[in-house]
């Protein structure tokens, strides 16, 4: 997804909502009985732009949908992957459940533990990279497997990392 | 047609550890008459797009349905051939199907697919999704015109990044070829569907907290009754279907109930064909389509047995939520009734292997963090009571146990069980806890080293 | 009806229920968090398991929520069982294992849900070893205190909240075991009736601040059953005292009028009753601009008596917001021909055509109990939340009963909440509102935003369609043709139509369309109703007593016609202009008052009286139904303040008339003041009824105002006396000011001061007292009602009115405002800190006409100037202005706006 980088977010009257962005949930509305149920879509169009959803976003998202902030927020604040703090611009999703475990999790974890110097829920001081748990990607006969932004990859090994991860500037 | 992969380019040195779904049995393994899910699947992995579908058979389940003009002989059918759900259940596919409401005064409802495959140790649906999404919308053309939905929603974990690709293509291309929209091939009836993509938590994927989670509010689940096929989404009668369930479908209708009963032979009562897989230190871990029944064993050998020098200690027959077995039960044939019998569940299907060296207190800390972490927060027990019981295995693993830690994990497993908590969820974690505790006493026993009621090291404080 | 079986017993229950709800009504126990009686089930806390097995073979059985299997016919069950008894401990335990355990310096502590629960699931010993999580807090605002570290996550809050009240700013966020329970950002909660959150939530996290601020615990506070002074609405409430002032209001159980909600102008409204600068003792002054001299009560009856002898002519002002029995006895003071009921005349005449509407109309007056179970609604020319509180959510959940209509369908059962939830999506039972601004309804009404004299022409329209005999509206436009069509549509479908109107914009075409309806649809013989809504607490029994009306009275006073006047707890400057009222004033020699406020009428007072508010005295009201009801003294206040010679208005105008009768000083007791009214009028016979005299006793006993273990009395006055006197006797009422007496829930009870039941010290405590759960008062719900709707149909269509003529001028339209609309609330200060910004609202025409647009602040007379808001769909050629903010300005009166000072 390419994401603007760092365009002011926020005016006067409080958050700007890309007209595109706008134009994108008003058109998610349209799949469903009500407007209610374009909230996630919604909030991730608006983190794919900037990477997380602000605080400005939450009004403008219940502006667009015609519901009330406090349910956009009870939804953003609900799902692990919507975030609502700033993260690095790639997301590092490491899938902890039990093939994985059970398959050199523990290595793995350890591994980008060293190599990003961060751990879970941090991000690497460039902003480049934030580290998080995942639930099991399905991706099991592929352990220990983790999730780079779109990708996934398995079986990874510690070796495999610092290739890997610079692939993501 | 190319088949659609990211936008960007991909460095060698990703391409290498990128991961692909793929099956362990080759084109000339797999028949149109004993593996209904997959003889369509290519060996490179490409898509089956809509003309490679038509080619082969597809969409034939749908023309013969329609033309025969009579839903409730679909159900039926289902019924005979007693497809259970596979997306961890095992209930009656077309029992389920009877009891959508359906009349005049009832409004048209939704016809869903779950497709939020977030099970450890499941990776199955990610398969079909991603290679072979016209088997799918086919099946859901066919539900719903069994259960009179105008609509269906493929309900996608959002990390299945190119299967909502592939899908909404799919989609796109069925619509085009008149198999989706108004007017279905000419039969008078209408059906449409939207992916809808989530965004994290395996709660998602209870079937009545999807519903929650469709219609964009908090996934909690929701009490039954009323069922889903009383008032589901938006309070209209829907149906909530696994993606592997729906793919079934297309087989049963064109080649009926005694084919598919056939399937699996003598093996079992159950119908049909399995995705079954392997995953864990295994040499060879993988995916197959297998008559429904197949044996641990048998499933074992086709992944070449435990990987190196490891040995088996107990295997999970179906996700995390489904209780230990034993080696000794390798020999049972995998079926929604036989595991149940052990007093574990066939769940999705997919095994996981424990080799003789894992701590079964670490492996099930990980286990019971996975719940706890993924609890909706909804219902006491699992919202509260699973977070002490990782605090508890936590410090066994570190030897910080006291005397009674055991039997509080026996007392909160028994009181996570069925109808204790709201959902399925707790009962989940619940039941490998308990096959744990009793297979395994006495590594958890081993990490009862403290007096009561000491002061305890900082690991114990997990915080979230 | 339904037989069930509970641990070997055999019982009979409402069938309809579930089974936790039929056994608490059984006055079994079962713990619970998460059900309510009012919000039904969910199943979230898992605290009320029981064992149920499935017929007389089964011994196995299964664990159920009991609040969510219903009872039906033969259930079989144990609530001893073993099995459930740990289970339901386990819940309380985790429900522990966050709580910081504060209790000593919880504000929830001695009536707290949690607190009951634990000790009755019996878990007292604390195995949790870990840390525990802790939580921010939020500002919400004036009202509402907020500690999340003691949530257990039962979910009623906004369940209540968003649900049940349609509030939007309070939500649940996060997940797992890290649900937060708060605004979305801070800031103070935006729901009128956020303060019902004090009881709902089962433990600390949501409580009173105005409690707060001089806090004290429940077994510590002194009770009695009274009735909020804030509206018409009646509702029942329990104000606490200690020290000698009110600490606290809290909602007291009703089955009809109130149930288990208040609004927040009740809940919080009570700080005028502590204000310091309250009169204390009597006050004498020969000129105005002299320094008020202090009298001891008899020179100040002396004064009085001899200034009152001399005079040519008493006019008595009475007030629609003291008793009946204060009214009457300046009516028995000053003679029938000199009484005046202190309300303006518009009002007034407002005031009389509903009762007369409510008795000749065709239609009972549903309670507001019986308003949930109408099924379409029509309200005209009124803004209920605004103007009578409560009375929205009882509306509100007419709406919302649609669901239910849609579950029988499905079996789905009436306390399935979120299975109603679900199926009822956005689909209310029709509610059309013509009201020209925002509602708070809204979000489940159709409005229709007219200008008065549009409503009051819709509304004939409506009874015209319904039955063609009444007249037709001429020149209607298509819009309004089509609304009516509409509306009457939504009425005749429904089984039970409602209509709803009231006095608020003081206009009587608008009730004489409401009249119409009602009379069109009795034809009808639909199982309707009629609600008529007045503005003051006792606007009702002052209507029934009759009187002149306040511009009457001041007209005598300006041409001469008297020049003696004696005011009851009435600030005139709110009700007329203040030119009237000064006018009038300066003609009258005497000036005698009797308040329990300072008010600008007070100020112009030769001699001020000092009068109990409420909390000090007990009376008669009428409310909106027309149902009279008795509230009783908390406390007495020279028990506390011996220096105070506060006394009920109706004490002191009695001891006058019997002085002015040159008769021995002798002294009325209530019953006597009560008995008295209810012979002088035949309208108000009944009110004698409204509750027992204080000879009332249970088993022998009178009725205590303090709980058992109410403590430090004999320290209570330590700091005026280290002799303690005995408690103050109450010879007006059959309540003791002590905790001697009777205070359980066993015996039958109608006057209950505060509800607590053996292991059941919080508001859950009710559910003791009730016949079933959410039920009625064991002892009968208490009030009589005092209007009935005549046999026959008395009434006659009235002829519509027509449209304006279209003028330049601009005229006020008085909006009703929840906070700093009423008077005696707007003195307490968290309903002051919650009082919105005002504005004056006007349409797009004459904003461009007057060269004004939003923001732009303008002058409306009397030195106010007010920020200028325009909005679309506001009708051109009136002025909207917030109710209590400029006084003296009548509804419809002319408005020159001229340019204000620049913000
Ligand atoms: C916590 C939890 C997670 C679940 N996740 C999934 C899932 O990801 N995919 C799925 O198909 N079913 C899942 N299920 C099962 C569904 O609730 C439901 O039984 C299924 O979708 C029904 O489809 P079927 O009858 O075709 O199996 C889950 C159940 C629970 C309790
Ligand atoms: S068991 Fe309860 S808290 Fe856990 S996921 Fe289900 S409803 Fe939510
Ligand atoms: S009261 Fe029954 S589950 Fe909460």
């Amino acid at each position: 997804m390419a994401t603007t980088p760092h365009t002011t977010l926020i005016d006067s009257d409080g958050f700007l909502l890309h007209a595109e962005d706008e134009t994108a949930m008003r058109a998610e509305m349209t799949h469903y009985e009500q407007p209610q149920a374009a909230c996630i879509e919604a909030l991730k169009i608006v983190q794919r732009r900037h990477g997380w959803v602000p605080d400005e976003a939450i009004g403008a998202i219940a502006r667009v949908l015609g519901i009330a902030p406090a349910s956009v927020e009870s939804v953003a604040t609900f799902y692990s992957l919507i975030f609502r703090q700033p993260v690095g611009r790639h997301i590092v999703l490491v899938c902890d459940s039990s093939a994985c475990f059970l398959s050199g999790f523990d290595e793995l974890k350890q591994a980008l533990v060293n190599q990003l110097g961060i751990d879970y829920g941090q991000t690497t001081e460039d902003d480049r990279f934030t580290l998080l748990p995942v639930c099991c990607l399905g991706a099991c006969d592929g352990a220990p497997a983790l999730m780079i932004d779109n990708d996934t990859y398995g079986p990874v090994t510690a070796d495999d990392l610092p290739a890997l991860l610079e692939s993501y500037s | 047609m190319s088949q659609p992969t990211d936008n960007q380019p991909i460095a060698n040195q990703r391409s290498s550890v990128r991961y692909r779904s793929r099956l362990m049995q080759s084109e000339a393994e797999r028949h149109a008459d004993t593996h209904p899910l997959t003889w369509r699947l290519r060996d490179d992995g490409a898509v089956v797009w809509l003309d490679e579908h038509l080619h082969k058979n597809g969409y034939q389940s749908v023309r013969k349905a329609l033309d025969a003009g009579d839903p409730q002989a679909v159900i039926a059918t289902m019924k005979e051939a007693n497809v259970r759900g596979r997306g961890g259940a095992g209930f009656s596919a077309g029992l389920k199907w009877s009891l959508t409401l359906q009349g005049d005064d009832i409004p048209r409802g939704y016809l869903i697919c779950n497709a939020d495959e977030m099970e450890p140790g499941t990776f199955k649906d990610r398969l079909l999704l991603e290679q072979q999404p016209h088997l799918l919308i086919e099946g859901m053309i066919l539900g719903a015109y069994a259960n009179n939905a105008f609509y269906g929603y493929i309900f996608l974990r959002s990390e299945y990044v190119q299967a909502a690709q592939v899908l909404n293509r799919a989609i796109d291309e069925a619509r085009e070829a008149g198999w989706l929209g108004a007017n279905i091939n000419g039969s008078g009836f209408d059906f449409d569907i939207a992916v809808h993509t989530g965004a994290g938590r395996y709660i998602c994927g209870e079937e009545t907290a999807l519903l929650n989670a469709l219609e964009g509010g908090r996934a909690n689940p929701r009490s039954k009754p009323p069922f889903p096929g009383q008032s589901g989404a938006w309070g209209k009668p829907s149906v909530v279907n696994n993606v592997e369930t729906l793919c079934n479908v297309p087989g049963v209708v064109l080649n009926g109930a005694d084919w598919y009963q056939g399937l699996s032979g003598e093996r079992t009562d159950d119908g049909g064909t399995k995705l079954y897989g392997v995953s864990g230190p295994v040499e060879n871990p993988g995916l197959w389509e297998l008559p429904i029944g197949t044996t641990g064993a048998e499933l074992l050998d086709r992944a070449r047995g435990m990987r190196g020098n490891h040995q088996l200690k107990a295997w999970l027959p179906g996700g995390a939520s489904t209780g230990f077995l034993l080696p000794e039960h390798l020999a049972l044939p995998l079926d929604f009734d036989t595991v149940g019998k052990e007093g574990s569940r066939l769940g999705t299907g997919l095994m996981t292997v424990v080799p003789q060296a894992q701590s079964m207190v670490s492996l099930m800390r990980n286990m019971e963090e996975f719940f706890a972490r993924e609890s909706c927060g909804w219902c006491t027990p699992c919202r509260d009571g699973l977070p002490w019981s990782v605090k508890l295995l936590l410090a066994l693993e570190h030897g910080e146990g006291e005397p009674g830690d055991i039997e509080l994990l026996d007392k909160l497993a028994a009181d996570c069980g069925p109808s204790l908590t709201f959902c399925a969820h707790a009962p989940g974690a619940a039941m490998p806890l308990q096959a744990a505790l009793k297979h395994f006493r006495h590594e958890f026993e081993q990490g009862v080293k403290k007096p009561r009621g000491e002061m305890h090291s900082t690991t114990m404080t997990h915080e979230q | 009806m339904a037989i069930i079986h509970v641990d070997g017993q055999a019982y009979e229950v409402n069938g309809a229920d579930n089974l936790l709800q039929a056994c608490l009504s059984l006055g079994l126990d079962i713990p619970y968090f998460c059900w309510h009686p009012a919000m039904g089930s969910v199943g979230a806390c898992r605290q009320c398991a029981v064992r149920q097995y499935k017929d007389a073979d089964d011994d196995q059985g299964m664990l159920v929520m009991s609040c969510m299997t219903p009872a039906k016919d033969q259930t079989r069950i144990d609530i001893e069982d073993e099995e459930a008894r740990t289970f339901r401990a386990s819940v309380v335990e985790w429900l522990m294992i966050n709580h910081p355990h504060d209790c000593p310096v919880c504000e929830e502590g001695g009536h707290c849900h949690l607190q009951d629960m634990t000790v009755m699931t019996g878990h007292d010993r604390r195995r949790y070893r870990f840390s525990k999580r802790t939580r921010r807090n939020q500002n919400l605002g004036p009202f509402i205190g907020h500690e999340m570290n003691r949530c257990i996550t039962c979910y009623r809050c906004v369940r209540f909240y968003n649900d049940y009240a349609g509030g939007t700013d309070l939500g649940a966020f996060g997940s797992k075991d890290n649900v937060y329970f708060g605004r979305y950002e801070e800031g103070t909660l935006e729901s009128p009736f956020a303060g019902n959150l004090t009881e709902v939530c089962p433990t600390g996290v949501f409580t009173d601040k105005s409690h707060a601020a001089h806090y004290t615990r429940k077994w510590d506070l002194q009770f009695a059953p009274s009735i909020c002074h804030q509206c018409a609405m009646g509702c029942n409430i329990s104000p606490g005292e200690r020290g000698g002032s009110l600490r606290r209001i809290e909602n007291r159980y009703h089955g009809d009028v109130n149930g288990y909600f208040l609004c927040d102008r009740g809940r919080f409204g009570y700080g005028y009753v502590n204000r310091s600068d309250r009169p204390k003792v009597p006050e004498w002054r020969a000129q105005l601009d002299q320094t008020p001299t202090h009298l001891e009560v008899d020179a100040a009856l002396d004064h009085i008596t001899d200034a009152l002898r001399h005079a040519r002519r008493v006019i008595g002002i009475g007030s629609p917001r003291a008793s009946l029995e204060s009214n009457h006895q300046l009516r028995e003071l000053v003679g029938d021909k000199h009484f005046s009921t202190g309300i303006e005349a518009q009002e007034q005449a407002c005031l009389e055509r509903m009762n007369h509407l409510q008795r000749t109309a065709g239609l009972p007056t549903p309670t507001p109990r019986e308003i949930e179970r109408h099924d379409a609604i029509l309200i005209l020319g009124e803004d209920p939340v605004q103007s009578a509180g409560r009375l929205g959510l009882n509306l509100r959940q007419a709406a919302l009963a649609r669901r239910e209509t849609m579950g029988e369908k499905l079996d789905v059962p009436t306390w399935d909440a979120e299975a109603l939830k679900t199926l009822g999506q956005d689909s209310y039972h029709p509610l059309h509102i013509a009201w020209p601004t925002t509602t708070e309804l809204d979000s489940v009404a159709i409005r229709h935003s007219l200008a008065p004299e549009e409503i009051a022409r819709l509304g004939f329209a409506v009874a015209h369609i319904i039955d063609p005999s009444a007249p037709a509206v001429d020149r209607l436009d298509t819009a309004t043709r089509e609304t009516a069509q509409q509306i009457a549509d939504d009425l005749m479908a429904a089984e039970r139509p409602l209509v709803v109107s009231g006095g608020t914009l003081t206009s009587e075409a608008i009730l004489e369309a409401a009249g119409n309806i009602a009379k069109a649809l009795s034809m009808h013989a639909k199982q309707a109703g009629l609600v008529l809504i007045r503005r003051e607490a006792n606007s009702t029994g002052l209507a029934l007593m009759g009187g002149q009306p306040l511009d009457w009275a001041l007209d005598e006073l300006a041409q001469g016609n008297a020049d003696a006047l004696v005011v009851l707890e009435n600030d005139l400057y709110q009700r007329l202009p203040a030119k009237q009222v000064d006018a009038a004033l300066a003609r009258a020699d005497i000036r005698i008052v009797l308040d329990h406020q300072r008010t600008p009428t007070t100020d112009k007072a030769s001699i001020l009286l000092p009068a109990a508010s409420f909390a000090e005295t007990s009376g008669t009201l009428v409310n909106l139904e027309g149902r009279a009801q008795r509230f009783f003294q908390v406390f007495e206040p020279a028990y506390l303040r011996p220096e105070a010679r506060l006394h009920a208005s109706w004490h002191w105008l009695h001891s006058l008339a019997v002085s002015l009768r040159g008769e021995p000083p002798k002294a009325i007791h209530l019953d006597q003041a009560t008995q008295a009214c209810a012979e002088a009028y035949s309208s108000l016979a009944g009110m004698a009824q409204a509750a027992p005299g204080a000879d009332h006793r249970i088993a022998g006993l009178p009725l205590a105002r303090e709980p058992h273990r109410y403590s430090g009395r004999t320290a209570m006055r330590a700091h005026l006396n280290v002799n303690e006197p005995r408690p103050p006797q109450d010879p007006d009422t059959p309540f003791a000011h002590s905790m001697e007496g009777y205070s359980g829930f066993d015996r039958p009870r109608q006057q209950v001061p505060f509800a607590w039941a053996p292991g059941w010290n919080s508001p859950q405590a009710w559910n003791k007292f009730t016949d079933e759960v959410g039920g009625h008062l064991r002892g009968g719900d208490p009030g009589v009602r005092l209007i009935q709707p005549a046999p026959g149909h008395q009434g006659h269509y009235h002829q519509p009115v027509q449209s304006a003529e279209g003028t330049n001028a601009l005229r006020a339209l008085i909006l009703p405002r929840l906070f700093g609309g009423e008077e005696t609330s707007s003195l307490a200060a968290p309903i002051q800190q919650r009082t919105e910004q005002p504005s004056v609202i006007l349409s797009a025409d004459d904003a461009q006409r007057l060269a004004l647009k939003t923001g732009d602040r303008v002058n409306i007379g009397e030195g106010t100037t007010l920020p200028v808001y325009v909005q679309p769909d506001w009708p051109t050629g009136w002025a909207g202005l917030p109710a209590g903010l400029v006084a003296g300005v009548l509804q419809g009166a002319t408005l020159t706006l001229s340019a204000g000072d620049k913000p």
